[in-house]
């Protein structure tokens, strides 16, 4: 269990130029701090590699690489392939992608790597939209969101497809470790990450970023909203190791998924209708993790 | 001497080059070279990471990962994969890494042929990377072994394509010259690479350079090409000073002391070319014929000196560059001008999608490039082997 | 060093001095982000317990714990108010800038 004060005091992300409150600078510093220094960070077109990497100021205290945005998981295989035959062992290979660059055009790249069984520790942060270019949707955009190019109108509910489900297709893969966490979770996030780097093969964590510019809240209320997509199932923290699932959390009721929702401006727009439309799937969602992986029927 | 395609030619001699990583993706004509190295490492007689990537766009990025830890690649692709990998071959070359790719040209769809042309390479043409077109099995064997030498100068550092016909070399058994490891090891010592990590000073790379520091970036590419103009003569000496074969650098000769027309082509189209040029300088037709092994960087310098020597230059482009011409006659065309009183051109387009490039193709060229100096009327671009 | 300090960035002059392709040292800062500041964080030492809940969750990296009294870097710090918002003890307040 990994405790604060034991931490290193070294940051290895500092001074970048994210939005205020974005969980995307949590997730980097807390993940560095356990991997160490002896890391190699490679980083899609995105929010995090935007912010971190503007010359002459570079927000990395580890070696970094900006690569194209469909290519995270074939550039880490690359990089794990070059140490492993020059025989360097005590090296992390540490990919941050968004969810563009992991569901949508790093889907393809995401899957050979983890199929081919490579030692590589993959990172989605996940802002549930296309934050760097705009806020534009993603597949793993959440119903009922409005973006810039899903927007609510006369004729549209904001975007009208559900997130796509990047935790399952990792366990479909037979991964050897996959999870699911959140900014506003630091430990809960901080102890996965401790406990998937001494595992031998790909690692796949995902991890929720709320947005304040995105989503349309304030800065200050990034771990807030965080939990109440948690409390209200709206997000859930899981962990997948050796063929099974186990949960993380589960609430004891969920909340109405209003709370989470009116709280958020990109949801600001919904109607009862469709804000009960989003309270089924939920139910849906969750009636079906109670009969996989909690054994409740 | 062994008897070997052009594909396994390329196996052997990316197997010299002891790689460490070959991210690789099949796709006809190349998957001989696909198999040939899986087959050494299967075998145990090639000891690198070898690398089941799900695409060719995959494969660039795997290539441009583990050159960045240090390590020296090998990838191979052709035409459809070539395409699909073009953002990489910007993204590696602006980078500077030092990685050798072989590339089966192979005409690009639609229409749907897994036949041979240049179209492929030839659009490729600005992404940023050295381009060698080889004309058989053993210069293909050689000038993988060469382009390393060549990317990993301190004064190029830029990545090399090493382009073959499909087919017509890829396929075509010749008698081929396998060197010997040690002495390729001591022609091509281990990669001690200036652009990768290193902890003790760490760098981040592939970074934004905003508008007051992009241009400087390009610029120094800029440079890194011209220097391997001579770095490619260099490489060229040293390698026939070891190996005993020489290729003359970025373009050779073949009978053009006195010749009044010359045709200019790339890769396997040389071959056939030169018995054409003999049998006609026997019939006392002053003809010669111009190999251009490297497009990318073009030897500009040589069309400018060429342009006072000649009456008319025949161009043989198995591209079209739709709009206009054939790319290489383009580039050929003002190389030559720039000279002032160029000598005529006539733009052939050729040897489409694998259509076979007869010696009477080229021998009808040649009459047509005397019509041409002697003042006849010919059109500038013509498609030879058309069927009406 | 803990954390990366601002530096003054030497540009390369000449061609001579570009780095080999485009790659830049890691870890440099040449610029402070005060400037997005609103408000600023201020922390009451006597309610504070050092549960660290703050220099955990701050994106940037601001809170110091190095002493035995936290610190933090205001040349860096944005003033998102997060660690404000969740400090179990209400040992931080947000003030606006200029007073």
């Amino acid at each position: 269990m990994v405790k604060a004060k034991d931490l290193t005091d070294k940051e290895y992300l500092y001074g970048h130029k994210a939005c205020p409150g974005c969980g995307l600078g949590t997730i980097g510093r807390l993940t560095l701090k356990i991997l160490g220094e002896r890391t190699i960070v490679t980083l899609p077109a995105s929010c995090m590699s935007t912010v971190t990497t503007q010359y002459p100021q570079m927000n990395y205290t580890v070696p970094s690489l900006t690569m194209a945005f469909a290519g995270t998981g074939a550039v880490l295989t690359g990089m794990a392939a070059g140490l492993k035959a020059q025989g360097i062992t005590d090296v992390n290979v540490l990919g941050f992608a968004g969810d563009g660059g992991t569901a949508d055009i790093g889907l393809q790249a995401l899957s050979g790597a983890v199929e081919r069984g490579d030692n590589i520790f993959y990172i989605c942060y996940d802002n549930e939209a296309y934050m760097n270019t705009g806020v534009q949707r993603s597949s793993l955009t959440p119903i009922g969101a409005a973006t810039t190019d899903s927007p609510s109108g006369t004729a549209s509910f904001g975007e009208s497809k559900p997130k796509k489900n990047m935790f399952e297709i990792m366990i479909a893969h037979r991964i050897p470790y996959a999870a699911t966490a959140s900014s506003a979770y630091p430990y809960d996030l901080m102890n996965k990450v401790e406990k998937a780097k001494n595992i031998q093969g790909p690692k796949y964590i995902h991890i929720m970023c709320p947005c304040p510019t995105g989503w349309g809240f304030a800065s200050d209320l990034t771990v807030e909203i965080g939990k109440l997509a948690v409390e209200t199932g709206m997000w859930y923290l899981a962990e997948y190791e050796n063929g099974k699932v186990k949960m993380s959390h589960v609430p004891k009721t969920l909340k109405p998924v209003e709370e989470y929702l009116s709280r958020q401006k990109r949801f600001r727009h919904l109607n009862p209708e469709t804000i009960k439309l989003i309270q089924e799937n939920r139910d849906r969602e969750w009636a079906l993790i109670k009969e996989k992986w909690l054994q409740v029927c | 001497m062994d008897f070997l395609n052009g594909d396994e030619a390329v196996a052997y001699g990316a197997k010299l080059c002891r790689p460490h990583v070959i991210p690789v993706y099949p796709i006809t004509p190349q998957t001989i070279v696909v198999e040939r190295i899986a087959d050494f490492v299967a075998n145990k007689l090639m000891d690198c990471e070898y690398i089941h990537v799900e695409s060719e766009h995959s494969a660039m990025c795997a290539a441009m990962g583990a050159s960045l830890v240090g390590a020296r690649a090998f990838t191979a692709t052709s035409s459809q994969g070539l395409a699909y990998m073009h953002e990489m071959l910007h993204y590696v070359s602006g980078s500077r890494f030092p990685i050798v790719m072989m590339n089966a040209n192979r005409t690009l769809a639609a229409p749907w042929n897994i036949f041979g042309d240049q179209r492929d390479s030839l659009s490729q043409r600005d992404t940023g990377w050295i381009q060698v077109y080889v004309e058989n099995g053993q210069e293909a064997l050689d000038m993988i072994i060469q382009a390393y030498a060549i990317a990993e100068d301190d004064r190029v550092y830029t990545p090399v394509m090493v382009n073959l016909d499909g087919f017509v070399n890829t396929h075509t058994y010749e008698l081929v010259d396998i060197p010997e490891q040690h002495e390729v090891d001591q022609f091509l010592p281990p990669l001690r690479s200036k652009n990768a990590i290193d902890f003790n000073h760490p760098r981040s790379f592939c970074i934004s350079a905003a508008t007051e520091w992009n241009m400087e970036f390009r610029y120094q590419q800029y440079e890194a090409m011209e220097n391997a103009k001579q770095v490619i003569v260099e490489v060229d000496k040293r390698f026939g000073d070891k190996f005993g074969r020489y290729y003359h650098g970025l373009v050779e000769e073949y009978r053009c002391e006195d010749a009044e027309v010359v045709l200019v082509a790339l890769g396997s189209a040389i071959g056939t070319s030169r018995i054409v040029v003999d049998k006609l300088r026997e019939q006392g037709l002053k003809v010669g014929l111009v190999k251009l092994r490297f497009y990318r960087p073009f030897p500009a310098e040589y069309f400018k000196a060429l342009s006072k020597r000649v009456k008319a230059v025949g161009v043989i482009d198995r591209d079209l560059s739709f709009g206009y011409e054939g790319a290489v006659a383009s580039d050929i065309k003002s190389a030559l001008n720039s000279a002032g009183s160029p000598p005529k051109v006539i733009n052939f387009i050729a040897g489409i999608a694998g259509r076979d490039i007869t010696k009477e193709n080229i021998e009808g060229m040649y009459h047509k490039l005397f019509n041409l100096s002697q003042g006849k009327f010919e059109k500038e671009l013509q498609f030879t082997g058309l069927r009406w | 060093m803990a954390k990366p300090q601002i530096v003054k960035f030497k540009f390369p002059e000449s061609l001579k001095e570009m780095p080999l392709g485009p790659s830049a040292e890691a870890g440099i800062l040449t610029e402070p982000n005060a400037g997005w500041r609103v408000q600023r964080p201020v922390l009451d030492h006597s309610k504070c317990s050092r549960c660290l809940m703050c220099w955990v969750l701050c994106p940037e990296g601001v809170i110091d714990k190095q002493n035995e009294k936290l610190e933090i870097d205001m040349n860096y710090c944005k003033g998102c108010g997060l660690c404000a918002h969740e400090c179990p003890k209400d040992a931080i307040t947000m003030v606006n800038e200029g007073e």
